[in-house]
């Protein structure tokens, strides 16, 4: 529902002089199942620029296209989990390696200079913990018996987030990528259509099997409670969520499935975020075998 | 009993159908299997449970006598005891029967004429079955014949390991026929065979192969008769009487030497193999120092008061 | 022939010295409570004590006491310091081992041979084995510098009173936090005989609180807005409520909840090995065990030969007594739980499953329920899917490995799997894909404090035992 602010931000681009060449846009559509599709409620919203220019009718996600991401991303989960880690570090690497490729786009959709590096090496980061968490978070266990007993973190499924506003990209980035690190699969919800949409033909164009995450732009606060509360949705990344209340209503629909829940935090994006955003999102199974001749 | 059992008798027509039967019978798993003996173990029998134990146990004892130093006086001594463990207390059954080398089996025969009790002779070039099959027939068949009703053999470890079946079956048939009415006890020798897998395909081999008891050990190999093993035994009787309709001792031989351990034997037959076998008939202990601490318990219970070895015989 | 009848070989009571009546353990001292309840011998009915019930004022003095312990001594002391109390406490466990063995089946009804072996003995290994980390906190992998986080709320359920109490206990504090623990209602008594070890091992006033009552109590204790950590174990659906009570809080949770275990016999298992898993997986504890292997999975091509052989190892369970030596199935918790497990064994028969029991003879008086199986069983029958938590199998079928899975995981649980297979290949494949937080592989219902211990999915989150315990304990 376009407001009166976004109606006049259309007048004025309507406004303006005819250009020698009629630039093509883009149409920002989600990403679901490694496709792009309009939102199947036909709903857009108005996205303007920091000078409150027109730029874009963005797609306006809806409760089905919710429930459609959920339905991709448990059906890539099973391959994606079990792909090796050797594996989806090079797709998480080639993320970043595209990524690097594309820094004009989110250029020119005002991302910093900085924040853009910092994304990009955060993937690469990211990209190198793959092989490298289960040894850090899981291992052998001294049982006082004649067992074998080991234990490793395993994804915990579908984990759904809700992307923090700023920094677009690199919040993004730093929300997506431990959770896919680890194996999850991901259904982001982004009020960032531009940069989440570009970052998603990123993501396609980089070997990251369809479905393993899916970007829904609109409002957390219409699909955040779908999420929260869907049986499906094994986890919930509420630290890029503001709003305290939503926050809190989420968190409680959560509870009626037991999800993994992240509570809103204030985070320093560029600093090392540490084990936690992986962990979040992992299972320990400890496996037991005797030991005899 | 016929050497061959007809559900089965297919699975000893060759080396190679032997050897499918018996790698296909189900595993064993070490830890599982000494976890359950372990917990069998645990039972606790007391006051009237453990006086019926011990008098059974007592009928169950193979006594035996199995040195270099054997010599005829020692062997009659052994055979005054068995009639009569306790001299002191006429209601103590005697034991199941004695066991000797082949050379004492004429005095034996003599001591036990009358008594009921059994006269076991190990056969076979024991303790280690190293000789060739003929030694082995004929030391079994001036066994029988000097009066021993039962044999107790051992098995060619070497050709089981070496994986050669059929020729352990062979020799198991073979002395089995020369047993003629003798009952024949086929001694494992399970410290040698390691496995538990391995004790599980020589057990049934026995079986197969128509002995009478299969029984653990020599008591001349350490580790000899543990509770892990002897389970694994007993489920292998269970299981061929369910398949074949035939039923086979177990016996325990070597390092059983206290009343504790020989209910825990009892505990695990009973739960195992079920009190079908809590017989004389069925369950042998192969033991020489056990009776004495029978004996010890036996008094204690009836008694009140704990005995001392002074009170009983040494033969 | 005879029979092998095994006479009475009752463990001795008197170890246990029963008080009339017991107060609250707060801030070192026993105290009266607002209210107080009856606690009785599941076996018998017999009434052990009078036991004071904890009102939310109560709760609230518990906390405090443990927010000034927290702030005044444990937080402050020094992580060598704090090592030596638990370890005096695994002493003192190990050293009253038997009195606290008795105490808890005459209370909870277990057998005896399992609170002698399993739940005493583990106790005090897992105070062992996490006093050892209270001075070792900066290696455990949760950054260089972990701090407690405060004061721990504390539930537990009434299947391994003790040995809850110590998975929760022992790592709180080697982390440094202090804890109000409130013990199920129906097995106060080995908490508070716990709580007098506490001040036999000297431990401050305050570090360990002890608050007993029902629901009431633990939902002040989980409310209570100066409680930084709740840990609970218990239902699922008790779960939901604490994992909504917290919301919006700064509290951290750990959840142990549900589970309905599937335990898969392949055709290549070691079958007597196996059936003896089976019996331990659903029998143990009288199947009390939220990671109990309450569906039997077993590969068609066997599924004759071993429920054959199952049946004949269930008819040498005996069923009795909690303080004989020999009784391998005690009486189950309360009337309450008895209720539960007949509905839904009633449900079961009621939709076509095929029941079976050995011939048993239960006590007169007391809450008992044989050991039972329900064979043709399928995925859509409730047995198939609801928690019994009692002695209670449902036995179903699979053809392929994958079926196998997918049946095991067909469920909104996720605690423990059991897989009996002899090929290793096969053992380890199917390990990974199971949804489970602990996968016994030819044994189960194993526990040890190094190993971690906890669901996924509906079974809750976080993790009890080893390294990983102490995360839930520690701001990182």
């Amino acid at each position: 529902m376009p407001s009166k602010k976004d109606a006049a931000a259309a007048r004025t681009t309507t406004g303006a002089a005819a250009p020698a060449r009629l630039a093509v846009r883009k149409t920002y559509k989600l990403f679901i199942g490694g496709a792009f599709p309009r939102s199947e409620s036909g709903r857009t919203y108005v996205v303007a620029d920091s000078k409150g220019q027109f730029v874009a009718n963005a797609a306006q996600a809806s409760r089905k296209d919710a429930r459609d991401a959920v339905l991709a991303a448990r059906a890539a989960f099973g391959k994606w989990s079990g792909a090796t880690a050797y594996n989806k570090g090079q797709v998480i690497y080639r993320v970043a390696e595209m990524l690097e490729g594309r820094r004009g786009e989110f250029a020119a959709l005002e991302v910093p200079e900085s924040e853009l590096d910092e994304a990009i090496d955060r993937l690469v980061w990211y990209a190198g913990w793959t092989d490298k968490i289960a040894q850090v978070a899981g291992g052998a266990n001294p049982v006082a018996g004649p067992y074998f007993n080991i234990s490793s973190p395993e994804p915990s499924g579908v984990v759904a987030v809700v992307a923090p506003s700023s920094p677009a990209l690199l919040g993004l980035v730093s929300v997506i990528a431990p959770v896919i690190a680890t194996g999850n699969t991901v259904i982001v919800i982004s009020d960032a259509p531009r940069v989440a949409i570009t970052l998603a033909e990123v993501l396609a164009t980089s070997d990251v099997p369809g479905g393993v995450v899916n970007i829904l732009t609109g409002s957390a606060a219409e699909m955040g409670p779908w999420l929260a509360s869907h049986s499906d949705v094994n986890g919930l990344d509420l630290t890029g969520v503001a709003d305290a209340k939503l926050a809190l209503e989420l968190e409680q629909a959560a509870a009626e499935t037991l999800k993994r829940v992240r509570r809103p935090a204030a985070v320093d994006w560029s600093a090392d975020p540490g084990l936690a955003p992986m962990t979040a999102y992992l299972e320990t199974k400890t496996v037991w075998h005797p030991k005899g001749l | 009993m016929t050497a061959t059992i007809s559900p089965l008798s297919e699975v000893t027509r060759s080396d190679a159908a032997l050897r499918t039967f018996l790698h296909g019978l189900p595993g064993v798993d070490r830890v599982g299997a000494d976890a359950r003996a372990a917990g069998l173990g645990t039972r606790s029998i007391k006051t009237t449970a453990k006086a019926w134990a011990i008098d059974l146990a007592i009928r169950m004892v193979d006594l035996t006598t199995l040195e270099g130093a054997d010599t005829p006086g020692k062997v009659r001594a052994l055979c005054a005891k068995a009639r009569r463990p306790d001299p002191a207390d006429p209601s103590c059954p005697p034991v199941a029967a004695i066991c000797v080398y082949p050379s004492m089996v004429p005095t034996a025969a003599e001591a036990l004429r009358g008594s009921g009790i059994h006269l076991a002779s190990v056969a076979t070039a024991f303790p280690s079955g190293q000789a060739p099959l003929k030694v082995k027939l004929d030391d079994t068949r001036a066994a029988v014949a000097a009066g021993a009703d039962e044999i107790d053999m051992v098995i060619s470890r070497g050709a089981f390991l070496a994986g050669r079946y059929l020729e352990v079956f062979e020799e198991i048939t073979a002395i089995k026929e020369a047993c003629g009415k003798a009952h024949l006890k086929v001694i494992l020798e399970t410290g040698e065979l390691v496995t538990y897998d391995n004790v599980r395909r020589a057990s049934w081999l026995a079986m197969l192969a128509g002995g009478d008891f299969i029984k653990t050990s020599t008591g001349k190999v350490s580790p000899a008769a543990t509770l892990p093993v002897t389970l694994i035994m007993l489920e292998a009787v269970r299981d061929f009487l369910d398949t074949t309709g035939r039923k086979v001792g177990v016996k325990p031989a070597g390092g059983i030497r206290t009343t504790k351990d020989a209910i825990k034997y009892l505990v695990m037959v009973n739960e195992i193999a079920g009190d079908g076998w809590l017989d004389p008939d069925w369950f042998r202990f192969g033991a020489s120092t056990l009776l004495n601490d029978l004996l010890m318990q036996r008094t204690k219970l009836a008694t009140g008061h704990y005995s001392g070895p002074d009170y009983f015989t040494l033969d | 022939m005879s029979r092998f009848e095994y006479a009475p070989a009752p463990e001795s009571r008197s170890i246990v010295k029963l008080q009339p009546s017991y107060g609250l353990f707060i801030n070192g001292e026993f105290t009266d409570g607002a209210g107080s309840f009856k606690t009785i011998s599941p076996a018998s009915e017999e009434v052990l004590a009078e036991v004071a019930e904890a009102s939310s004022a109560d709760v609230d003095r518990a906390v405090q006491a443990a927010r000034r312990a927290y702030e005044d001594v444990w937080g402050p002391m020094p992580g060598r310091e704090r090592a030596k109390y638990l370890f005096r406490i695994a002493r003192i466990i190990a050293e009253r081992s038997r009195e606290l063995a008795v105490l808890e089946s005459l209370n909870n009804g277990k057998p005896i041979k399992e609170s002698r072996d399993v739940d005493v003995p583990l106790s005090a290994a897992h105070f062992f084995y996490y006093a050892g980390w209270a001075d070792k906190l900066p290696y455990a992998g949760f950054g260089a510098d972990p701090r407690p986080l405060g004061v721990a709320g504390q539930v537990i359920p009434w299947n391994f009173p003790l040995l809850m109490l110590a998975w929760k206990i022992a790592p709180a504090l080697a982390a440094g936090n202090t804890v109000v623990l409130k013990p199920a209602e129906t097995t106060p008594l080995s908490a508070l005989l716990f709580a007098e070890i506490c001040q036999q091992a000297e431990l401050p006033p305050g570090v360990v609180n002890i608050v007993t009552g029902a629901g009431e109590t633990g939902a002040a204790l989980v409310n209570h807005p100066d409680v930084d950590k709740v840990a609970f174990t218990g239902s699922t659906e008790v779960g939901r409520i604490i994992a909504r009570a917290v919301a919006g809080t700064k509290k951290k949770v750990t959840l142990e909840l549900g589970g309905k275990a599937a335990n898969i016999v392949f055709d290549d298992a070691a079958i007597d090995q196996a059936v003896e898993g089976i019996v331990n997986g659903i029998f143990f504890n009288q199947g009390h065990v939220c990671c109990a292997g309450s569906r039997l999975l077993v590969q068609e091509s066997v599924a004759d030969q071993l429920l054959e052989s199952l049946k004949r190892r269930m008819a040498t369970l005996r069923v009795g007594d909690p303080l004989d030596k020999n009784t391998d199935i005690g009486a189950i918790n309360s009337a309450e739980q008895l209720s539960r497990i007949k509905a839904l064994a009633e449900i079961g028969a009621s939709e076509g499953a095929e029941r079976w029991s050995p011939a048993c003879e239960l006590p007169e008086r007391g809450f008992w329920f044989a050991p039972t199986i329900f064979t043709g069983v399928s995925q859509a029958h409730r047995i198939a899917r609801e928690e019994i938590f009692g002695p209670v199998l449902s036995v179903l079928t699979f053809r392929t490995p994958a079926e196998a899975v997918e049946k095991a995981n067909n469920t909104p649980y996720g605690l423990s799997a059991g897989i009996w297979s002899e090929k290793g290949s096969r053992i380890l494949a199917i390990a990974d894909q199971l949804r489970a937080g602990v996968v016994w592989a030819n044994t189960f219902n194993k526990f040890d404090p190094t190993s971690p211990f906890g669901g996924y999915k509906e079974s809750g989150y976080g993790r009890e035992g080893g390294r990983h315990g102490l995360e839930a304990y520690l701001a990182q």
